[in-house]
C-alpha cells in the first residue's frame, strides 16, 4: 500500500500470465489484486472494491461470461475482458453481459494500457463528471448538445440515424460497441437481429466522415463484433 | 503290439471328435432325471443329488421344484438356495412362475429346474420351460431337470396308444438328445401303485379320475418299458461315442438317411413320429419332404394349417424339412432321394380304394417300382405327400358360362357341317366336332370340355349318323368314333389344365423371384447403412403388407429404429422382444417360440456370428405364416443382413481411407511445421536468456534489438498457429459459414486497419464502386480471406512497392482483385501456390505456406473461387470471385 494508484483486480488462472501482467502494471502505477478463480474474484470484487477488473475468460471453475454477469449484479467497476483468439463469440457476448471492453490474447502492453485508461476514464465520467458537451478526436469535432459534427472546421450534415450512431460511438470512444448495443440504442429493442442495417448505415456514415472509407481513421470495424471510434489522443 | 494292427484313424473322425470335445468342454451341461410316470421319485433323486453337490462345495440354486406336498422331498430342500418366484397376473388370479431373468442374473453353477415339460403361464418370455432351459444352457448355466417319458415328443403317439391319454405338454427330442447325462429313475409298477394307494403320489384333484385310468398296471408296465428302452438307446449312443473316441471299429450303418414323405392329412403326424423313432434307432439323419404340384391352387386353409403344423413338428423332432416341386410326386421324391443318397423312404399306407390307383396311379406303387436300391417303408398313416389338387375357385357362374360357350361351339360345328354336307364325308364331320371339342378344351375348364364332347357325340349321332334325326346307331363302327370324340375331349382338357397349372405355378414362383430380385437390386443400390436399412424395411412392408422397421444398435448397444415403413407398435414390450432377438441372434415375438404373445415379429439380421440388427414386422399372433412366407422372410433377412454388412464394410473402408489421408497430412504437417515452430521459439528463447544473463553487459541498442526479436518472433509464431488452427477448422467436415450481409468495403477497411503497421510506407490504392452490393458471407472468414490476400502481397513484394485492391459486381458475382508489383507467381506454378505448405521460391520466408490455401478454402466454402495470375508489366494478381445473392436486403 505504498502507492495510491488505481486498484486493479486481476482475475487470471495462468501463473505466467499473472506474472507478466503484474510486472507490466505495477511500474505503471497500478496496485494489483490477484484472483485465480471465479469464486475468489467475486469475493475480492465485493470486499476490496477495485477500480478496474481485468478478467481472463478461461477460468477453471466458471464461465467468464457468467462471472461478468454476476459481477455486474453488484458493481459498476469497469471490466476489461481478456479473450483468446478463436473464441470470437466471447467478444460479442462479453460486452452484452456487461463488460466494458476486451483485448485478445496475445496483446501488446501498449494496447492493454490504452484500453485500461479508456475504461478508467469512462468510469470516472460516469461516476460524476458531467458529460462533456463537445468531444474532439483530432480533426473530428462532435458537439453533443448542438448536434453538430465538423471535420477540420467544415460542417458535415448527417441523417438522424447517422447522428445517433456517431453520438453513441463517440460517447463510448475508444471502447467497442457491439452490433446488438447499437441496434438497441439507435433503433430500439425490436431490431435486435438485423446487423446488416447497422452495416449499411455505418458505410454511409464513413463516406461522410472518412477521407478514404476503405482505410478508416476513426470508425474502425471489429469484425463480427461491432465498431469502435478510435480515440488516439 | 496291438497298436500296430489298429487302423489309422480317419482325420475327419478325429476332427469331429476334437470339435465334440471342445463343445462339451465349453457348453453348459444338461442332466435329465427320466421317469416313466409321476411319483417314481425323480424330483427326490434330483434334489438328493443337488444336496450332495452342495455338500461338495458346488454352487447349487433351486429355480423351481415341485414337492407336491411330499414331506421327504420337501425336507431335501432345506438348506438349498432358492430363486424368488415370479408373479404373473393372469385374469383374476396370480400365477407363480420360474424367474428366468433372475436365474440368468444369478448365474449359479448348477440350476435345479423341475418339470422340463412344464408350460409357462401366458405372458412369460417362452411358452415352454424347455425353451427357458435352452436359453439357460446358451448362457452357460448347467441345468438339472426332470422328465416323464410320455412327454417326449416322438413317443407321444405311442403313449397315447398305450394309455389312451393324449399328453399335450411335450418336449422336443432334440433337447433330450442334448442332455449330457440321462439318469433313469426306476421303480417297480407294483410299488408305484402301492405308493399311489398310500396317497404318496400327488395327482391334482381335478385330474384324479383321468389319472386313475392312467395308473393301471398294464399302462405302467408299457410306459416303463418305453422309458427303459429310451434310456438304453441313450446308453447305446454313449457307447457309440465312446467307441468312436477310442477308435474301436464302428459297426453302425454308415450313411443311412431317411426321407419321410408327409402331407396335410392328420395321420401324417404319426408318420413323423415313426420316422423319428426309425432315425433314432438307426442313428441316421432324417429329412421330411412334402411335394407341391406346380399350379395346384393353394390348399384349403385347414389343410394348410395342418401341413404347417406337421412341418413344424418335424422340425421339433429334429428333422430338416424340404419342399419339393414336381408334377408327379413320385418322381420328385425319387429324384431327391437319389440326389441326396437317402437309403430309406417312409410313406403312409394308402387308405383309398384301388380304383383311384387305377385312374390316377398309386404313389406307393410308383415309388416302390422306381426305388431301386432304396428301401421303402409303408407305414399306417396317410398316403398323400402331395396336396390334393383343388378346383380353381372359379365361381359357378363361370362354369355355366363356359358350358354355354361349349354348347355354342358345338352348335356352330353342327351348322357348318350341315351347310357343307354335300362336300363333306362323314369322317370329316367327325373332324369338325373334334375341332370344336379341342377349342373348348383349350379355352375352358374340364366340365365344359366334357359337356362339349358329350354334346358333339349326341349332335353327330342325331344329325349325321344314319338313321338321321334319331339317337339310334345302325352301324356299330360309329360307336368307335363316339368313343374317340369323347376321349379326345377329356384328354385334351386334362392336358390343358395341367399346362395352366404349371403356368400359374411358374407365375407364382416368378413373382417370388421378382420380389427377391427387386430387394437385391434395391439393396445393391444402397451405399450406406441407412439406405440399406431403409430398403429392407420398405420391401418387407410391401411384400408382407404390414408395418416394418429395422433396428440397429446405437451407442451403448441400445437398439434404435434405423428405418421404418408403415405402422409398427414399438413400446417397451416390443423393444424387449427386439432386444432379445438381437442378443440371442434368433427370431422372437409373434409366430415364434419366444414371447409369442407380442404384437410384432422380430428377425435377427445376422451375418455369420455377428448380429447386425433386427428386422421387426407389425404382424401379431393373428397373422398366419405359411411355409413359403417363412422361407421368403428368411431369404429376405439373409439378403438384408448381407447388404447391411456390405454397407457397414464400405463405411468402415471409407473411414479407414480417411484416417490414412489424415495420417498422411499429419506427417507432412509435422515435418513442415516443426521447423517453422522451432525457429521462432529458438530465437525467442535465445534472446530472452541473453537478456536475463547478460543484460548488464549490453548497451541500450543491443537490448532493444533482442527485445524486438522476441516480439517479432512471437508475433510470427502467433500468425503461424492461427493459420494452422484455421486450416484445421476449415478442413474439419461440416463447417458452415455463418452468413451475414456485409459490405465488402467494411471488410477491406478492417483488414487495412489491422495491417496498418505492415503497410507503412506502401501506397495502397482501393477502387471500390459506390454501389457495390452487400455480400452474404461469414464476416470473420471473409476478413481472414482478404487479410491473407493482402498479407501475401506484403510478404512477397519488396517494401515500398504499391498494392492495388479493386472490386466490382459483374454477372451476378463479386470480383475482388489484389494486385502487386513484386516478382509475380512462379511461372507454371500459378496453381501450386494454393496448395498447403507450398512456399514457392521463398522457403525462408516466415509462414507455413498456408495463407493462400486457407484463402481458397474459405472462397470455396462460400461457393466462390480464387485464382492467381501474373500481371502484364510484372507482379502477381489474385482474383477472388464470390456469388452474389439476387436479393440483398434493403
Amino acid at each position: 500500500m505504498t502507492s495510491l494508484g488505481p486498484l486493479v483486480l486481476l482475475v487470471e488462472d495462468e501463473a505466467s500470465m499473472r506474472r507478466f501482467l503484474r510486472a507490466t502494471l505495477v511500474p505503471h502505477g497500478f496496485r494489483v489484486l490477484e484472483a485465480e478463480t471465479a469464486a475468489a474474484a467475486e469475493l475480492a470484487a465485493a470486499s476490496h472494491n477495485p477500480e478496474l477488473i481485468l478478467l481472463d475468460l478461461g477460468l477453471p471453475d466458471r464461465d467468464g461470461i457468467d462471472l461478468t454477469r454476476r459481477l455486474r449484479g453488484f458493481t459498476k467497476t469497469p471490466i476489461l475482458v481478456i479473450s483468446a483468439r478463436g473464441r470470437e463469440q466471447d467478444k460479442v457476448e462479453a460486452p452484452d453481459a456487461g463488460a466494458d471492453d476486451y483485448v485478445t490474447k496475445p496483446f501488446g502492453v501498449g494496447e492493454l494500457l490504452a484500453r485500461m485508461h479508456v475504461a478508467l476514464r469512462h468510469a470516472a465520467r460516469a461516476a460524476g463528471e458531467p458529460e462533456a458537451a463537445v468531444l474532439e478526436f483530432g480533426e473530428l469535432r462532435i458537439d453533443l448538445a448542438r448536434r453538430e459534427v465538423a471535420i477540420g472546421g467544415r460542417g458535415v450534415r448527417l441523417t438522424p440515424i447517422e447522428w445517433k450512431l456517431l453520438a453513441l460511438l463517440a460517447r463510448h470512444a475508444g471502447r467497442v460497441v457491439t452490433h446488438r448495443q447499437i441496434l438497441r440504442e439507435v433503433w430500439g429493442p425490436t431490431y435486435a437481429q438485423q446487423t446488416h442495417t447497422v452495416r449499411v448505415h455505418m458505410a454511409g456514415l464513413r463516406k461522410k466522415i472518412e477521407a478514404d472509407p476503405a482505410r478508416p481513421r476513426w470508425l474502425v470495424t471489429e469484425p463480427s463484433v461491432g465498431y469502435r471510434l478510435r480515440d488516439r489522443d | 503290439m496291438l497298436d500296430e494292427e489298429r487302423e489309422r484313424p480317419d482325420p475327419d473322425v478325429l476332427l469331429r471328435r476334437i470339435q465334440a470335445e471342445d463343445e462339451r468342454q465349453t457348453r453348459a451341461r444338461l442332466k435329465v432325471w427320466l421317469g416313466f410316470a409321476p411319483g417314481v421319485g425323480k424330483t427326490f433323486a434330483m434334489l438328493a443329488n443337488a444336496r450332495e453337490l452342495q455338500a461338495a462345495g458346488g454352487d447349487v440354486v433351486v429355480g423351481w421344484a415341485d414337492t407336491h406336498g411330499r414331506y421327504d422331498t420337501a425336507a431335501l430342500l432345506l438348506g438349498l438356495e432358492f430363486l424368488p418366484r415370479r408373479s404373473i397376473p393372469y385374469r383374476d388370479r396370480t400365477l407363480e412362475e420360474f424367474d428366468l431373468d433372475a436365474a440368468l442374473a444369478r448365474r449359479p453353477g448348477v440350476l435345479i429346474l423341475d418339470e422340463l415339460a412344464h408350460s409357462n403361464a401366458p405372458g412369460s418370455r417362452h411358452a415352454k420351460r424347455w425353451q427357458d432351459v435352452r436359453e439357460l444352457l446358451g448362457a452357460g448355466i448347467e441345468v438339472h431337470t426332470t422328465l416323464n417319458v410320455q412327454h417326449i415328443e416322438s413317443l407321444n403317439d405311442v403313449v397315447a396308444q398305450i394309455t389312451g391319454v393324449v399328453v399335450r405338454e411335450t418336449v422336443p427330442d432334440a433337447i433330450v438328445d442334448r442332455a449330457d447325462e440321462v439318469v433313469l429313475v426306476d421303480l417297480a409298477p407294483e410299488e408305484l401303485l402301492l405308493r399311489l394307494r398310500e396317497g404318496k403320489v400327488y395327482l391334482g384333484e381335478q385330474k384324479e379320475r383321468a389319472a386313475r385310468g392312467f395308473f393301471r398296471r398294464g399302462n405302467l408296465l408299457a410306459l416303463r418299458e418305453l422309458a427303459l428302452r429310451r434310456a438304453a438307446e441313450r446308453v447305446d449312443v454313449d457307447v457309440q461315442a465312446w467307441r468312436r473316441e477310442h477308435e474301436v471299429a464302428t459297426t453302425w450303418a454308415i450313411g443311412e438317411k431317411i426321407l419321410v414323405c408327409v402331407g396335410p392329412a392328420p395321420a401324417s403326424a404319426r408318420l413323423l413320429r415313426a420316422g423319428r423313432r426309425m432315425a433314432a434307432g438307426l442313428r441316421a439323419p432324417w429329412v421330411v419332404a412334402w411335394v407341391e404340384r406346380p399350379g395346384t391352387t393353394s390348399l384349403s386353409s385347414e389343410d394348410r394349417e395342418r401341413l404347417e403344423a406337421h412341418l413344424r413338428l418335424a422340425e421339433t423332432l429334429g428333422a430338416s424339412v424340404v419342399r419339393l416341386v414336381g408334377e408327379r410326386p413320385s418322381e420328385a421324391i425319387l429324384r431327391w432321394a437319389r440326389e441326396h443318397n437317402a437309403t430309406r423312404i417312409v410313406l403312409g399306407k394308402p387308405t383309398h380304394s384301388r380304383w383311384r390307383d387305377l385312374l390316377r396311379g398309386s404313389l406307393l406303387d410308383e415309388i416302390v417300382r422306381g426305388s431301386g436300391e432304396i428301401d421303402v417303408h409303408a407305414i399306417a398313416g396317410d398316403e398323400a405327400p402331395e396336396a390334393p389338387p383343388r378346383r380353381p375357385a372359379s365361381g359357378a357362374s363361370l362354369a355355366w358360362r363356359e358350358i354355354a360357350a361349349a354348347a355354342v361351339l358345338v352348335g356352330l360345328a353342327t351348322g357348318a357341317s350341315a351347310l357343307a354336307e354335300r362336300l363333306l364325308a362323314l369322317p370329316d364331320v367327325a373332324m369338325m366336332y373334334l375341332l370344336a371339342v379341342m377349342l373348348v378344351a383349350i379355352r375352358c375348364g374340364r366340365a365344359a370340355s366334357i359337356v362339349a364332347a358329350a354334346l358333339s357325340v349326341a349332335a353327330y349321332d342325331f344329325f349325321f349318323v344314319e338313321p338321321v334325326y334319331t339317337f339310334a346307331v345302325s352301324d356299330s363302327r360309329h360307336l368307335l368314333t363316339f368313343g374317340m370324340l369323347f376321349a379326345v375331349g377329356v384328354v385334351m382338357s386334362t392336358l390343358t389344365l395341367r399346362i395352366r397349372r404349371q403356368e400359374r405355378g411358374a407365375v407364382e414362383r416368378e413373382q417370388r423371384t421378382a420380389t427377391l430380385l427387386a430387394l437385391s437390386r434395391e439393396l445393391g443400390r444402397a451405399l450406406d447403412e441407412r439406405e440399406a436399412a431403409r430398403a429392407i424395411a420398405r420391401t418387407l412392408a410391401e411384400v408382407f403388407r404390414c408395418g416394418a422397421a429395422v433396428l440397429r444398435p446405437g451407442p451403448g448397444n441400445a437398439l434404435a429404429v434405423a428405418a421404418g415403413a408403415g405402422e409398427l407398435p414399438l413400446d417397451a414390450p416390443e423393444l424387449a422382444v427386439a432386444r432379445w432377438s438381437f442378443a440371442h441372434g434368433e427370431p422372437a415375438g409373434a409366430g415364434t417360440d419366444t414371447l409369442p404373445g407380442s404384437r410384432i415379429r422380430c428377425l435377427p439380421l445376422r451375418s455369420g456370428p455377428r448380429v447386425l440388427g433386427v428386422a421387426a414386422l407389425a404382424a401379431g399372433p393373428e397373422k398366419n405364416w405359411s411355409h413359403e412366407d417363412r422361407d421368403l422372410l428368411d431369404a429376405f433377412t439373409r439378403q438384408g443382413a448381407l447388404a447391411l454388412e456390405r454397407a457397414l464394410l464400405v463405411e468402415e473402408r471409407e473411414r479407414a481411407a480417411l484416417r490414412a489421408r489424415t495420417e498422411e497430412l499429419r506427417s507432412t504437417l509435422l515435418s513442415t511445421v516443426s521447423h517453422d515452430l522451432r525457429t521462432p521459439l529458438a530465437a525467442i528463447t535465445g534472446a530472452a536468456s541473453a537478456l536475463r544473463e547478460q543484460a548488464a553487459e549490453m548497451d541500450a541498442f543491443e537490448r532493444g534489438e533482442l527485445l524486438d526479436t522476441v516480439v517479432e518472433e512471437a508475433a510470427r509464431l502467433e500468425r503461424l498457429l492461427a493459420n494452422l488452427l484455421e486450416m484445421t477448422r476449415l478442413e474439419s467436415a461440416g463447417i458452415e459459414p455463418k452468413r451475414e450481409w456485409v459490405p465488402l468495403e467494411e471488410i477491406i477497411g478492417a483488414v487495412l486497419v489491422r495491417l496498418e503497421a505492415q503497410l507503412e510506407g506502401r501506397s495502397v490504392r482501393t477502387e471500390l464502386p459506390e454501389d457495390l452490393p452487400l455480400v452474404a458471407a461469414d464476416p470473420l472468414l471473409l476478413e481472414h480471406l482478404v487479410l491473407n490476400l493482402i498479407e501475401n502481397a506484403v510478404k512477397y513484394t519488396p517494401p515500398g512497392s504499391p498494392i492495388e485492391i479493386r472490386a466490382e459486381a459483374r454477372e451476378g458475382r463479386l470480383h475482388l482483385e489484389v494486385a502487386d508489383r513484386g516478382p509475380g507467381l512462379p511461372a507454371g506454378d500459378e496453381e501450386r501456390v494454393f496448395e498447403k505448405f507450398y512456399r514457392g521460391r521463398h522457403p525462408h520466408q516466415p509462414g507455413a505456406g498456408l495463407g493462400l490455401a486457407i484463402a481458397r478454402a474459405i472462397a470455396q466454402l462460400h461457393g466462390g473461387s480464387l485464382v492467381g495470375e501474373n500481371r502484364p508489366g510484372g507482379g502477381a494478381l489474385l482474383r477472388l470471385q464470390l456469388p452474389l445473392d439476387a436479393n440483398p436486403p434493403q
